[in-house]
This record gives structure tokens, C-alpha cells and sequence, in this order.
């Protein structure tokens, strides 16, 4: 029997990896990614907290998550493309018009 | 055996994840991350959530990786991205990360180590069904309309023809 601690060790790992990604990267795409990355994460911390207090509404929650995620994507990733067709580039430190 | 599963499937999914952080092809780092996903739902499916697994492996490592990828078509980026130069920050980055993984894995301890009983188990899929569809019908509801405006929001913003 593997405890929750295993699983939210796990997902702390993952929430951090994604937090470092995020700032260590310069292209939207990636940090977009990392972004799932963070969410899944919290998902990963969900199920676990879930499996240990043995109630099933961390599960719906989860696929509340994931289905947020999926609208969330779709909206990021036209943003993403509609900043590509109007600036020709997503690099974030070529991207710095509203830096004071 | 659960053990051996569920260290490799760790393995695998945080090491996916730092190729990602250490590659600069974008399309690779779409990869690793399916390959994550992958694993990921094999950890919720460890953890008796098998509708979970299925949904993480349909929805996060089919449908939004593959957004994800012919995002990337489009952008149609020969170059990979230069080398990060600014040694400062991934350093101030990976003092964020170390900190806030220390935070998180305290927090996590916390909450779980006093209660360690385990209680009776959710009550599989059909436990699952009915809670959706009684306790938690209106959300439900809702995010069929969510998803209805994520729909018709991307279209409003990228549907419109090149230059129009």
C-alpha cells in the first residue's frame, strides 16, 4: 500500500517543476505548457488527498480541473496565435511593451 | 509491486518533465509532456481513480497535447529557441522552485501524516456518477456552458482569416 505522502511528494515535485519552467522559459508555447504542468500537479495532490480521507468528491472535483483546463487551453493557445499573427514572434523578451 | 509501478511511473513523468525544462524544441517538449501525462494518469489510476486515468490519458495526453501540437505546425518555427543567456535568472527560478517545493512538501506532511487511518474506500464509479449528477449537478451544468464559451471565445479570437 503506497501512502499519500508518496503521491503528494510526487505532485509537490511536479508543482515546483512546472513553477521553475515557467520562469526559466521565454517561449508562450512552453510556459504555456508548464502551466498544465502545474495543473496537473494539483490534480495529482487532489486524487491523493481524496484517496486518503476516502471521500469521492476530490475525483469530480478532478474532472472539474481537467475539464477547466481544457477551455483554458483553448483560449491560451488562440491568444498565443493571435499575438504570433500580430507580432510575428511569441518570445516573451521580445514581447515587452508594457514593462514601465 | 504497486511500489515498483508507481516509482517508475514517477521516474518517468518527472523526468519527462525536466527534459522539457532542459530541451528547446518545442515540439520535443510537446512530446515529453504527453509522455508525462501518460504517466500521470497512471498514478491516478494507482490511486483508484480510474475514470481520473482515463479522462487524464483522453482529454490532457490525447486532446489538448495534440492543440498544443498543431499550435506549434502553425507557428512553423524552424529555429530552435537561442540559448538562455541570463544565468541570473534560472538561478533566482530554481531558488522560487526549491523553496516553494520545501513549502508545498511541509504542507502536504502535515495534512496527511495525523489522519493516517484510512477509511473506507470511494465507492467506484457508480459513487462517482451519482455524486456528479446530485451534489454536483449545477457545476456540472455550468461547465458544459464553460466549455460552449471557450468554444466560441477561441473561434472570435483565432477564426478570422489571415490580415482580415
Amino acid at each position: 500500500m503506497i501512502p499519500p505522502a508518496a503521491f503528494l511528494l510526487v505532485a509537490a515535485v511536479l508543482f515546483s517543476l512546472g513553477v521553475l519552467a515557467f520562469f526559466v522559459k521565454k517561449d508562450l508555447l512552453t510556459q504555456f505548457m508548464a502551466v498544465e504542468v502545474m495543473l496537473n500537479a494539483a490534480n495529482l495532490a487532489l486524487l491523493a488527498m481524496a484517496k486518503a480521507s476516502g471521500l469521492a468528491a476530490g475525483q469530480v472535483i478532478v474532472l472539474f480541473v481537467i475539464t477547466v483546463a481544457a477551455a483554458e487551453a483553448v483560449i491560451g493557445l488562440a491568444i498565443i496565435v493571435l499575438i504570433f499573427r500580430q507580432r510575428r514572434t511569441i518570445r516573451t523578451d521580445e514581447l515587452k511593451d508594457l514593462r514601465g | 509491486m504497486a511500489w515498483a509501478v508507481f516509482v517508475i511511473l514517477s521516474v518517468l513523468c518527472i523526468g519527462s518533465v525536466l527534459a522539457m525544462i532542459v530541451s528547446r524544441n518545442q515540439a520535443h517538449n510537446a512530446l515529453f509532456l504527453v509522455l508525462a501525462f501518460s504517466c500521470l494518469g497512471g498514478l491516478f489510476g494507482l490511486l483508484d481513480a480510474p475514470f481520473a486515468a482515463a479522462a487524464q490519458v483522453l482529454v490532457y495526453a490525447g486532446a489538448i497535447m495534440v492543440l498544443f501540437l498543431f499550435a506549434i505546425m502553425m507557428f512553423n518555427l524552424r529555429e530552435p529557441a537561442p540559448r538562455e543567456k541570463r544565468r541570473l535568472r534560472t538561478l533566482l527560478a530554481a531558488i522560487l522552485g526549491l523553496v516553494l517545493f520545501a513549502e508545498l512538501a511541509v504542507a502536504g506532511w502535515r495534512a496527511v501524516a495525523p489522519g493516517s487511518a484510512s477509511p473506507a474506500a470511494p465507492d467506484g464509479l457508480a459513487g462517482l456518477g451519482r455524486l456528479l449528477f446530485t451534489e454536483y449537478l449545477y457545476a456540472f451544468e455550468i461547465t458544459s456552458l464553460l466549455i460552449l464559451a471557450a468554444l466560441v471565445g477561441a473561434l472570435a479570437l483565432a477564426g478570422k482569416k489571415e490580415g482580415a
